[in-house]
């Protein structure tokens, strides 16, 4: 019998990620869906949010007619900040990233191997025409890094490689993967499923994946 | 008396020449100093080499210096196809060199700082890194880097002094006091002007001694 089940949205996918985030981490979410993971962390567990362009302490997005214009998140958009927040200039921010002073870092991506590469930042290797920002410096310094993204591509291609087939963002840097389908675990023996969505199996899991899949 | 307040924007870029490599400071429009951008504009030195985070959306005072052509090779960390630079470099009418956001605000920092080079795990498994001198270093890979200085720095502040010193507003402050200190020429523009003194000690994020001119830009 054919699986029956329906995929996470955007908003689902945040949430879930969100879920797992403990009080106490300071951590960089990323452009795109890593962003709205803080629209879902409560108010009440206190989780430091880091902004490339110098913010730490960052919070949701203000209210329409309270946009301060010298306020903005790594993605310019605008934002307000937390009880608590503080500014440092871009070399601290980025010495923040590089450091080892995130907690975890949370990012979008077009593939992730199972040797937790990843491939987010451009989709042939001499484009010319190049989008680095800062996904390089926070993928090699977090604590940690996950990755949001769907499992596949529109087309039904899989995301989740044995090798990318994109250029390199960082090497073995992806530590976990939240998908539309799944969260799964980039370990030395390659992704273990830890969280299925329900009606999915792990039979049509890996049917929807390149790499080997394993359960816990 | 130590004044460094200028009365116009040709006064503040006076003496910018051809081939100057141009430090712009901002992240989008936030803490870019476009008063000082406008006057280089109109001052007209061209063959220039700008660094800045962006290539700037269509429209903006930087993308009208590249489409007026008077850049010749940007260095930046991201540029979109659908821009005014992205055509530019299409066309073959401009180099652009992109490199990742830590590693700009480092070789800048690196700049000002006196650092000949350095060793960065950034980028190091990438292609970025192809014909670059990769070491291994404590166990990771990492790529040599060098410095980044500037011939004049533009900056844009909330408060300044006569002196110099510098305040800034919220997450003006991005990129700005890394190049104040990464060229010898700082030129900056301000919101607001204040005495002497009236900056508490504690407070000023970019000192004077980094600051060669300023202009006061009101609201």
């Amino acid at each position: 019998m054919a699986d029956s089940f329906t995929p996470l949205d955007r908003d689902g996918m945040a949430a879930r990620a969100a879920r797992d985030i403990p009080e106490g981490w300071v951590v960089n979410l990323g452009i795109g869906i890593p962003t709205e993971v803080g629209n879902f962390i409560p108010d009440d567990r206190e989780v430091i949010l880091h902004s490339e362009n110098g913010v730490i302490g960052a919070g949701p997005a203000p209210a329409p007619g309270q946009v301060n214009p010298y306020l903005v998140n790594a993605g310019t958009q605008p934002i307000t900040l937390r009880i608590g927040a503080g500014y440092v200039h871009h070399a601290d921010s980025f010495a923040i990233a590089r450091g080892g002073h995130l907690d975890l870092t949370v990012l979008g991506a077009f593939e992730v191997s199972e040797t937790g590469d990843l491939a987010n930042w451009a989709r042939a290797a001499h484009e010319p025409v190049k989008q680095i920002g800062g996904a390089m410096d926070l993928a090699i310094g977090a604590k940690r890094l996950w990755v949001i993204m769907e499992h596949t591509t529109k087309d039904g291609a899989p995301r989740l490689r044995r090798r990318c087939s994109y250029p390199l963002t960082a090497k073995g840097a992806v530590k976990r993967v939240y998908t539309n389908l799944a969260v799964l675990d980039v370990t030395p023996g390659g992704f273990v499923v830890r969280d299925i969505i329900p009606g999915l199996s792990f039979e049509g899991l890996q049917a929807r994946t390149e790499a080997r899949l394993s359960r816990e | 008396m130590i004044d460094k307040f200028v009365r116009s924007a040709a006064e503040a870029l006076d003496g910018v020449p051809d081939g100057a490599t141009v430090l712009l400071a901002g992240f989008g429009d936030v803490g870019m100093p476009m008063a000082l951008l406008e006057g280089l504009i109109e001052q007209g030195a061209k063959d220039l080499v700008l660094v800045c985070n962006s290539g700037g959306r269509d429209g903006s005072p930087v993308a009208r210096l590249l489409t007026l052509g008077r850049v010749r090779k940007l260095v930046c960390t991201f540029i979109r196809a659908a821009s005014d630079a992205g055509r530019l470099l299409l066309a073959g009418k401009l180099e652009v060199e992109v490199i990742p956001q830590g590693t700009l605000a480092e070789r800048l920092r690196a700049a000002g700082a006196g650092i000949p080079a350095f060793y960065t795990p950034t980028a190091a498994d990438t292609v970025l890194a192809e014909g670059r001198e990769v070491r291994d270093i404590g166990g990771r890979r990492c790529l040599l880097e060098y410095p980044l200085p500037g011939d004049v720095a533009l900056i844009d502040a909330w408060q300044a002094d006569r002196w110099g010193n510098l305040t800034y507003r919220d997450t003006q402050r991005n990129f700005n006091p890394v190049m104040a200190m990464a060229a010898p020429l700082t030129v900056v523009q301000t919101r607001h002007v204040v005495e002497l003194g009236a900056i508490p000690p504690e407070q000023v994020i970019t000192s004077g001694i980094f600051v060669n001119r300023v202009l006061h830009v009101p609201g």
